[in-house]
């Protein structure tokens, strides 16, 4: 036996992009059958799909209400990239970032069970399934239900009129990748979790991004400190999107969506290292 | 793959976490068609010896081979071919019994229909086909575990490894399992289990493997193991508490060997009724005695100076 046939064979993947099969920790590259775990968790989670939408669709309806009936009338127009936008138009894309945040962030959470209590993970890693399917399949049910979120939320920015430019339906895609960003961060941190009492954590960390990361107020606001709403990750999202829905296209936005790409591949090869470490032994 | 060549071969094989050895170094070979068994106390190393042979655990030391496969660059290939029935369950709390199946056959990549036929049919053969639909919290022990073991087989796998099978389970269940076992193995199932019972491995392995420290200190069929380690009889004599250490001296000399123990005296002989008759002509009559045949449980006191199951 020679020793390169007992080296696992390229995936058609990592032929075609070498590169990208160099960059990823070897636990993604074995990731062969991710959409076995998302149909487990859509047997799991059809009988109450219905509630995640409802749930999606209220939580930015009042939000949304709020902040038109609110702060609407109290604030005068805000400038963004030299045009003058309604506060309402101002706050709403940064909120469906938050909303695309907290869906895949709440689902990540689930992790945590799966791999202290329920023991999901240890069953599926008995067969051929990989550890690098399991983050994969996780990270993309994540994101399913961020764009669910953000579908919902968007709706109701049409219906209310908080919308400026045709442009603006990339805020779905812009959101994908918003929820992917925050799955691979959301799976990490249930990875690190050590107790139900841990997950007091979770607010403390996201709470700040949600009210920093220019969400409410403009990176003006900040002084010469503005450089460190960049630190960020949600910040990413929000001026992206931010953008997107004022029809405002430029080719900084590529660097908010690598920014945000870049978060997401880290956050699913630390957990997959972690989970591997932990349940792998 | 060679005809003779062992499904699974084990030479030197070591496992470590951190300084804690856990398996020293152990050799064994289990052929196609058999049941083999690893026998030990709590801490013996066998569950880390089955979480190497069904490469979810990494070898430390030693060689590991399955099919004539290296788990560490097969272990996909090596999983397809492995049912496991882990010591718990770990069902999908989160589906019905028959979900939890169909979802597990979708693992290794049997079509969807295919999976729903086979779930069936092996509900059927884990006499629960009446529960298919049920959640899986309400399931007594027993059926939880039959279910794994329907699980397990859904790949219809070529060996099939089974951690401490019946343990917490009452008798009853107990036999159910071992009948579903049997029959796997008529079929020609190669079963590798540990168990810390002494009658599930005399039932189940025609080999085994007896386990201590994370080392073997023996292996053979159970029989033989008996016949090598032990005198065919056992007189078990009970003294009034605390007074079985001061025997010693008075059974000198009777049978081939005696063992004290907390709470009695086993005294090793091949007629074990006429090793009584001598304990009573020198006036050691105790509260009690029970003469029976010597069993595994004997074998591993002898061989470790421990009973097994503290």
């Amino acid at each position: 036996m020679t020793t390169a046939s007992t080296r696992p064979r390229a995936t058609n993947a990592q032929r075609a992009f070498p590169l990208t099969a160099m960059l990823l920790p070897p636990a993604l590259r074995q990731a062969h059958r991710p959409f076995r775990i998302l149909e487990r968790h859509w047997f799991v989670g059809k009988t109450s799909f219905i509630w995640i939408i409802l749930g999606g669709f209220f939580e930015p309806f009042f939000f949304l209400i709020s902040t038109d009936l609110g702060f609407g009338g109290l604030i005068d127009d805000i400038e963004v990239g030299g045009t003058l936008v309604p506060y309402v138009e101002f706050v709403a894309p940064a909120l469906l970032a938050a909303s695309a945040m907290n869906g895949a962030m709440y689902e990540t959470m689930n992790v945590f069970f799966r791999i202290n209590f329920d023991k999901t993970y240890e069953s599926m890693l008995a067969t051929p399934v990989t550890v690098g399917d399991v983050v994969i399949g996780d990270v993309l049910w994540a994101t399913l239900r961020g764009a669910i979120y953000s579908v919902a939320f968007m709706a109701v920015m049409v219906a209310m009129g908080m919308t400026s430019s045709w442009w603006g339906v990339l805020m779905l895609p812009g959101s994908i990748v918003i929820a992917l960003a925050f799955g691979g961060v959301g799976l990490t941190a249930a990875t690190m979790l050590r107790s139900i009492e841990d997950f007091e954590y979770v607010p403390t960390a996201s709470l700040p991004l949600f009210l920093f990361s220019a969400t409410f107020f403009p990176v003006s606001a900040y002084g010469d400190l503005g450089w460190i709403v960049n630190l960020s990750p949600l910040y990413h999202g929000v001026a992206l999107l931010r953008a997107l829905n004022l029809g405002q296209l430029s080719w900084g936005l590529l660097g908010h969506v690598a920014v945000l790409l870049a978060i997401a591949v880290v956050g699913v090869s630390v957990a997959a290292r972690r989970i591997e470490r932990t349940l792998l032994t | 793959m060679d005809t003779d060549e062992p499904l699974i071969r084990a030479r030197g094989l070591e496992k470590r976490f951190g300084d804690f050895e856990a398996v020293k170094g152990i050799d064994f070979d289990v052929h196609r068609g058999e049941s083999f068994g690893f026998l030990g106390p709590n801490g013996a190393g066998k569950s880390s010896t089955m979480r190497m042979v069904g490469a979810v655990s990494p070898v430390t030391g030693g060689e590991l081979r399955l099919f004539g496969l290296d788990p560490a660059t097969d272990g996909k290939a090596i999983r397809a071919r492995l049912g496991v029935v882990p010591q718990q369950d770990q069902l999908d709390e989160m589906l019905n019994v028959e979900d939890n199946l169909v979802i597990y056959g979708r693992y290794f990549d049997i079509s969807y229909a295919e999976s729903r036929a086979q779930a069936r049919k092996l509900l059927e053969f884990v006499q629960l086909e009446d529960r298919a639909t049920s959640k899986i919290m309400p399931l007594s022990g027993g059926m939880k575990r039959r279910v794994t073991i329907a699980r397990s087989l859904m790949n219809d796998p070529e060996i099939l490894l089974l951690d401490e099978p019946t343990t917490g389970l009452d008798p009853q269940a107990r036999h159910v399992l071992w009948d579903r076992l049997y029959r796997l193995k008529q079929q020609g199932v190669t079963l590798v289990l540990t168990t810390h019972y002494m009658d599930e491995a005399e039932q189940l392995c025609d080999r085994l493997v007896i386990m201590d420290e994370g080392r073997i200190v023996a292996e053979g069929p159970p029989a033989e193991l008996i016949r090598v380690h032990s005198p065919r009889e056992v007189l078990e004599l009970r003294y009034p508490a605390g007074a079985n250490a001061e025997q010693g001296p008075a059974l000198e000399g009777i049978g081939a060997r005696q063992e004290v123990l907390p709470d009695r005296v086993l005294v090793y002989a091949d007629d074990g009724e006429a090793a009584l008759s001598e304990v009573h002509r020198r006036g050691a009559s105790p509260e009690s005695a029970l003469v029976r045949r010597s069993s595994l449980e004997d074998v591993f006191l002898r061989l470790t100076g421990r009973t097994l199951v503290e």
